[in-house]
């Protein structure tokens, strides 16, 4: 991941300055950065999102395209994670150097969506063992500004929320060939249910503290985080422990507390944004990279 | 494509550009604040980033390594692309851009260090060789580093008479020929010129010209967003 090499002095003023919930940039333990997030932003996909946090910038887009289901799902279609660590990142991401992070990120993406009740993959299926839509979710980072795994997931939300799949019909004729018919009109699509979409939130342990949304400065000086996987109605889909040192029973229980109560108001939050984008209708004024 | 006319009688083309028209181009500087140089182009529907990072010790004693990477994202073209770096046509296009840039950078003045240029497409819509370049120069004069002279780039093909500037997909795809210059419009000067497919002799002057006058065209305006900035 990006580091950035801090002085002792530093690190020693951003780990007194946690311990009285005052953090480099003003703000409290439990707060996130400012958090821009537009959508469709990438015309010729499903579906598209770009999330700015901070020096954090993530763009995702999701493609639709037809395919043949698993052999042990049958009546379902499923979702494909792609990660693309851009050397615009860091320059150690030049060539394959940030293809270790990108499949560390992309295998946790498929573990927080592995669950009956994320995404509704029965939606996605055409016709049982042999047609379905596979989403390919592509993110690719841009830019690293710390606390990557949290804009990640908020993007991916994003991008799920808007993306939209063309309906289509199966006919069968008198032989029994299936044929795939896509409807002409092209704003007559499916879009899917984002209710149980999880969302991650990073917690950084420093200290004796736990922090969110960390920076890459405060990422340098926290040994432990945990990453924990938040639905909208505070279900936790999956936890993880990463980094170099260990923490201690308790400090996990409060972590995940926390992980809940901040996951739940960050969904209230991206939720009324998104609905309140999708309410501006087509005419809205598209700023991109632009803005 | 049976039926899909690249330029009409009237002389529009297929999105209803006349033949020497340009793609609506907007572009804007310093995109990232982490980075030395960026910048973001949109030509049309293709939309291109680029990040300069420099200047790193290297060996070369007398003048600065350039290095380039082309990278276009999985979901930047119609089919999705497996790999968004690493194949022949990114590596190609990373020496392409470099032999552009070390045109037109003064290198000589940053002995023994490496200037790394990322380029990055995230919607391929045509032109893509020509949206790099611009990006790329954006993002050098957003970063300070001296340059020569400006570089403007733009793609040029021919059809049924007439040069076409500023090459979209479908017209791409068409599989007449196309060229891509880059151009310094100061002096005139050509820093890379690249051409695909068969094209009479007789003909390759006119598309150059078109293609040349395209470049001073993009040169304006990508000279009014610096300005601006």
């Amino acid at each position: 991941m990006a580091s950035v090499a801090l002085s002792e002095a530093e690190k020693v003023y951003i780990v007194h300055g946690v311990q009285e919930d005052l953090r480099v940039d003003g703000r409290g333990c439990d707060d996130y950065r400012c958090v821009e997030v537009e959508t469709d932003v990438v015309s010729n996909t499903s579906g598209s999102a770009r999330v700015k946090m901070g020096h954090t910038d993530i763009l995702v887009g999701v493609k639709a395209e037809m395919g043949t289901p698993k052999l042990e799902k049958p009546n379902e279609g499923y979702l494909e994670f792609f990660v693309d660590c851009s050397a615009n990142a860091t320059p150690e991401f030049e060539g394959r150097g940030g293809d270790d992070l990108g499949t560390e990120i992309a295998n946790t993406l498929y573990r927080i969506f592995n669950n009956k009740s994320s995404v509704d993959l029965k939606s996605l299926c055409v016709s049982p063992r042999e047609h379905c839509w596979i989403l390919y979710v592509d993110v690719l980072l841009l830019e690293c500004g710390g606390n990557l795994f949290d804009a990640i997931s908020i993007a991916v939300k994003a991008a799920l929320f808007n993306t939209r799949i063309p309906r289509v019909r199966v006919l069968e004729d008198e032989e029994g060939s299936k044929d795939i018919e896509l409807s002409d009109d092209p704003y007559d699509c499916i879009r899917l249910s984002v209710e149980n979409v999880p969302c991650i939130v990073t917690l950084c342990k420093i200290g004796y503290r736990h922090v969110v949304d960390a920076t890459l400065q405060e990422e340098a000086c926290s040994l432990a985080s945990l990453l924990v996987s938040v639905t909208s109605k505070g279900v936790v889909t999956c936890m993880r422990k990463v980094g170099k040192g260990s923490l201690d029973p308790e400090s996990i229980f409060e972590m995940m507390e926390t992980g809940k109560r901040v996951g739940k108001v960050l969904h209230t939050s991206l939720q009324s944004i998104l609905h309140k984008e999708e309410s501006l209708g087509p005419k809205r004024q598209k700023v991109g990279f632009l803005g | 494509m049976a039926g899909l006319e690249l330029l009409s009688d009237q002389g529009y083309r297929v999105d209803g550009r006349r033949a020497g028209e340009l793609r609506k181009i907007q572009a804007r500087m310093g995109v990232f604040a982490q980075a030395d140089g960026s910048a973001y182009i949109e030509q049309g529907n293709t939309k291109a980033l680029a990040v300069i990072r420099g200047s790193r010790a290297r060996a070369l004693p007398d003048r600065a390594l350039v290095n380039c990477q082309y990278s276009s994202a999985t979901f930047s073209t119609g089919e999705r692309k497996r790999r968004p770096h690493g194949d022949r046509k990114s590596f190609e296009m990373g020496l392409q851009l470099r032999q552009t840039f070390e045109a037109a950078i003064l290198t000589q003045l940053h002995p023994r260090s490496q200037i790394d240029i990322y380029v990055q497409v995230l919607q391929a819509d045509g032109g893509t060789y020509a949206a790099c370049v611009n990006a790329a120069m954006l993002a050098v004069l957003d970063a300070g580093i001296p340059m020569q002279d400006f570089v403007c780039a733009c793609s040029a093909g021919f059809v049924d008479g007439t040069a076409l500037a500023d090459l979209s997909h479908v017209e791409e795809a068409a599989g007449g020929p196309q060229l891509a210059l880059a151009l310094l419009p100061a002096s005139g000067q050509i820093a890379l010129l690249e051409m695909d497919a068969r094209l009479h002799e007789d003909h390759l002057e006119q598309v150059l010209e078109a293609a040349a006058r395209a470049a001073r065209d993009v040169h304006t305006l990508l000279d009014r967003v610096v300005r601006q900035h």
